[in-house]
């Protein structure tokens, strides 16, 4: 059982608060990925549970213990850092059996035990050699492998596949979803990059100046956005915002008039607005679709094919909007296009950018990799 | 510039090429002719110092020649003078004691400041440059005085405790700037594998700074092997380094110029060499890390 | 809460300051019980000589030392030794460096040879050039003026400080073409290439883009050699002993008398004094300079 609770954790660095308090619950097995742009506090946070850095106030509770006071190598963590931190004068087998060394392991058990994280990562042909004879991808899998020999009770992971090259970047990605589901450990795993996110999570934290602006499963994340800054940074390209005004509201949906004319209803809790008060209506790219008889128009200022999808950059009065739309549309920059969407698709968020919640749950929101899973093995 | 752009090659082209190539040629000569013969020129003195103390004293003040028959009389003679190897021995002792003393302390200090930075860190660093500035005819009365009084006056003790502080400052500073290139992470996952600040210090930091450390301890040696104000001031037989010894050969009697030529060849040598080895990294060390 | 948060500081203060307490507690210690005496010394009445003299003495030793002609001409010449071993090596060093970055046959062997000076022990280089070079007898420099048919010259009589001087920078031009050199390899080739391109000749770029450039490694070269070259001391001691005169007797080497030859602690250290402000006035912009890098 690793589990992981933060309680109003707070970080300052002489005067500034770069941790405001952030709550957080980690469960036993869970991959948490913290995403976030940066400078938001996210590797800070890492670096805090990892106990590189101190703790100004709050707890920070491993497996029911606290461990505020403990140094890095009490708290039974390993890291994973973005530079991989290899010991460049020693053997990649040295390296991993560093922190058995220094615990007085045998030379036998801690051959074994580098040997089977070595087979675990297919890394025993490379056991001789130093790092700088390592190519990126096989650097990054000894940094694993470093942190796999320690059996933590948690990985922890800040930003280790950044500095790969993007297929090499997609490949570690689906490595380290094997090896979470192989070796069954709870992880925690700090990006900026919010595919990855996506990608790898059970649960996501999503953080910016120091605070926690909302915590969910991927697809939750996606469809039911807590705010403006979360619906902007969740997804690509980025969700397209809308000046709207309210012509009725209630408790089964807002009427609001989009610009150039027509009204649509948004299936979003209203109680709380009053007819002509000023919305921003959110719809993510891909939720825009061409449309003959739509009640929004504009103009194509650039259109990138990227072969089965194409995407349109539209302006209507001065915003700039994305179309994600089927790769084979006939469309030249100039041409005045149609388009709608469907209005369970939209987001209404309010003067202070917080979403309108939702009447309806989108059925995958609370879908985590694991439940994935689940439904291949039943169908297999 | 239009020209350039053309694919064609005419044969005006062609021979401007030809020109061109020849003016780089003969400039590359000229270079070379220039800048051997002013090197050449500064090191004359040396060489001719190396050459002198292959000769017999007649030769030595005779008029000035290339062609003589080498002699290693004057190298015999003053190895023979037994006290040559006392003052090189003190030279040695000194040197090499200072830099090790110097080292020992700066290394705990220059690791916490690059590493373990508070708001205090660059005041203190920038403070230990200042102490550097004091000029030593300053304090030289002080010091002396209280040599005097603790019996430190022509010791190798107190001359190597004076070394070892006036390079504490450029010691600290340049195992500073060294320190700082070793990736923070590395000691980081040094620490998450369990390693104490001495084990940090001595698993990861030492070898893999290893090279500055050296180039570090070679420049104290250097400034401590030529220091050559309070080696005067404050010794003048027993604990006399190397620097005092040929500076007793400045009286008018000790105008052996071979001799004096085959010791000052010894004493600096191997200097020369370390200074050869450590040049580029020296420059950082000497200008406090303000160029690169 | 409060409670962590204090241990966790001072548990992180009591590391950094154990293991800088050594290096900062000896240099401390360095630097304030000389600085303390000196100062103290400076405003007693106490010559070594007679011992029953002692007391305090207000301001007498600065003024028996400022009424001193010996000082002012010693200032004199401390200046004058820096101005023109400044002149010679910064000049010399920058022309010297432009030579030596360019390519050519054997560069590399040529410029550790054009370094070596800067190695060699003070002592040594003045007495070599003392004796080998400028004898007025046997040195290569009179026979070199006697092969062009020109009368030797005794150097240490007729021209003691010029000598001094010519020493001094052959000790220090290496240095400044070392740092100078260092400096001049960090400049971006695109840099001279772009102004290739944009017409300039190397004249141009020389005065363009590879001065400023330098314009900071020459001020670094500056400050460190002010702070030698004020307190110059072993090549006086060795040539001339200060003389003939006071001729080639600069602040330090009077101090040297003063304290070592006349035992005069109170006003040698009325001199050390002197010296110490000399010296602090160029070390703040030294400082200044240094801690503007470090904040980069």
């Amino acid at each position: 059982m690793a589990t992981l609770q933060l309680n109003s954790v707070v970080k300052r660095f002489d005067d500034t608060q770069v941790i405001k308090g952030v709550d957080l619950e980690v469960k036993d097995q869970e991959f948490v990925v913290f995403v976030g742009p940066s400078g938001c506090g996210k590797s800070t946070l890492l670096r805090m549970i990892a106990g590189l850095e101190s703790t100004t106030s709050g707890d920070i509770v491993i497996e029911g213990q606290r461990v505020n006071d403990l140094g890095p190598a009490e708290r039974g963590l390993a890291m994973v850092f973005q530079s991989y931190a290899l010991y460049p004068h020693m053997t990649v087998e040295d390296n991993m059996g560093f922190s058995l060394r220094l615990a007085g392991v045998a030379k036998e058990q801690r051959r074994q035990k580098v040997l089977e994280a070595a087979r675990i990562l297919q890394l025993e042909p490379l056991l001789d050699r130093k790092p700088k004879a390592l190519s990126g991808g096989q650097r990054q899998r000894v940094a694993i492998g470093r942190a796999i020999v320690r059996n933590p009770s948690i990985f922890l992971f800040d930003e280790p596949l950044s500095n790969l090259d993007a297929a090499l970047r997609v490949q570690m990605r689906i490595e380290l979803a094997r090896l979470h589901e192989e070796l069954k450990a709870t992880m925690i795993y700090v990006t900026h990059d919010q595919i990855e996110a996506m990608t790898m999570a059970d649960k996501i934290v999503v953080l910016q100046g120091g605070e926690v602006e909302q915590v969910g499963s991927p697809m939750a994340l996606y469809h039911h956005p807590r705010n403006r800054f979360v619906a902007g940074f969740i997804g690509s390209p980025k969700m397209n915002f809308l000046p709207v005004s309210v012509v009725s509201a209630g408790g089964e949906g807002v009427d609001v008039r989009l610009p150039g004319g027509g009204t649509t209803r948004v299936p979003v809790d209203g109680r709380d607005c009053d007819a002509g008060e000023s919305l921003t209506l959110g719809v993510r790219p891909e939720h825009l679709t061409l449309d003959e008889a739509g009640p929004l128009r504009a103009r194509i200022q650039v259109i990138e094919r990227l072969g089965g999808q194409t995407s349109l950059y539209v302006d209507m009065d001065d915003d700039l909007l994305t179309l994600m739309v089927d790769g084979d549309v006939t469309h030249r920059v100039g041409d005045e296009v149609r388009f709608n969407f469907e209005p369970r698709r939209g987001h209404l968020f309010t003067g202070d950018d917080l979403a309108l919640e939702s009447l309806e749950r989108h059925p995958l929101a609370s879908l985590t990799r694991q439940d994935n899973r689940a439904a291949s093995d039943t169908e297999a | 510039m239009t020209t350039t752009l053309s694919t064609k090659n005419t044969p005006m082209d062609a021979a401007r090429g030809d020109a061109a190539a020849r003016a780089r040629r003969l400039r590359g000569f000229g270079m070379a002719v220039l800048g051997w013969t002013v090197a050449l020129v500064i090191f004359f003195p040396i060489f001719w110092m190396i050459l002198t103390g292959f000769k017999t004293e007649a030769e030595a003040i005779a008029e000035p020649s290339l062609i003589f028959t080498p002699t290693l009389d004057s190298y015999v003679e003053v190895q023979e003078r037994a006290n040559y190897l006392k003052f090189a021995w003190n030279s040695v002792v000194v040197a090499f004691g200072s830099t090790l003393l110097a080292l020992l302390i700066a290394i705990p200090s220059a690791y916490s400041m690059a590493f373990l930075p508070t708001r205090r860190t660059k005041g203190t660093l920038l403070w230990m440059l200042s102490t550097k500035m004091l000029p030593p005819v300053g304090v030289l009365v002080p010091i002396y005085l209280l040599f005097r009084d603790l019996g430190l006056l022509d010791t190798l003790t107190g001359l190597t405790i004076v070394y070892t502080l006036m390079n504490l400052p450029i010691v600290v500073w340049m195992l500073y700037t060294f320190f700082k290139d070793l990736p923070r992470d590395i000691l980081e996952a040094g620490r998450m594998d369990g390693a104490s600040t001495l084990q940090e210090i001595g698993y990861l930091l030492l070898p893999l700074t290893l090279p500055g450390i050296a180039s570090t301890g070679l420049l104290s040696v250097i400034l401590s092997w030529n220091e050559s104000f309070w080696s005067l001031n404050l010794t003048t037989s027993q604990a006399a380094p190397l620097t005092a010894y040929i500076a007793s050969f400045s009286s008018p009697e000790g105008l052996f110029w071979a001799k004096l030529s085959a010791a000052s060849t010894m004493a600096i040598a191997p200097i020369l060499v370390f200074g050869w080895l450590t040049q580029k990294q020296m420059v950082r060390g000497l200008t406090f890390g303000a160029v690169k | 809460m409060n409670k962590t948060r204090a241990s966790g500081r001072t548990v992180g203060g009591l590391r950094t300051l154990s293991l800088q307490a050594p290096a900062v507690t000896l240099l401390l210690l360095w630097m304030l019980v000389p600085l303390g005496m000196t100062l103290w010394f400076s405003f007693q009445r106490y010559n070594l000589l007679m011992p029953g003299m002692k007391g305090f003495a207000g301001l007498e030793n600065y003024q028996y030392l400022l009424s001193d002609p010996a000082l002012w001409s010693a200032m004199g010449t401390t200046l004058l030794l820096v101005g023109w071993v400044l002149a010679i090596t910064v000049v010399g060093g920058t022309l010297l460096a432009v030579l030596f970055q360019q390519d050519f046959f054997g560069r590399g062997i040529a410029r550790v040879l054009a370094i070596s000076p800067f190695f060699v022990m003070p002592t040594v280089s003045a007495l070599v050039w003392k004796n080998m070079m400028m004898h007025p007898a046997n040195g290569v420099l009179a026979w070199l003026a006697e092969s062009f048919g020109l009368p030797a010259l005794d150097w240490f009589s007729s021209l003691p400080l010029t000598s001094i001087i010519i020493i001094v920078s052959w000790q220090w031009l290496p240095f400044a073409l070392l740092i100078l050199l260092t400096a001049m390899q960090s400049l971006d080739d695109d840099q001279v290439e772009a102004a290739r391109m944009d017409g300039a000749g190397p004249v141009a770029i020389f005065f363009f883009i590879t001065l400023p450039h330098l314009k900071r490694a020459i001020s670094v070269v500056i400050m460190i050699e002010m702070i030698f070259l004020l307190t110059i001391f072993a090549e006086i001691f060795v040539t001339t002993s200060g003389g003939p005169g006071l001729a080639t007797t600069n602040l330090a080497y009077l101090i040297y008398i003063r304290a070592l030859l006349d035992f005069d602690v109170g006003t040698a250290s009325a001199g050390g004094v002197i010296a110490i402000i000399l010296a602090n006035i160029v070390a703040i912009f030294l400082v200044r300079m240094v801690a503007k890098n470090l904040e980069q």
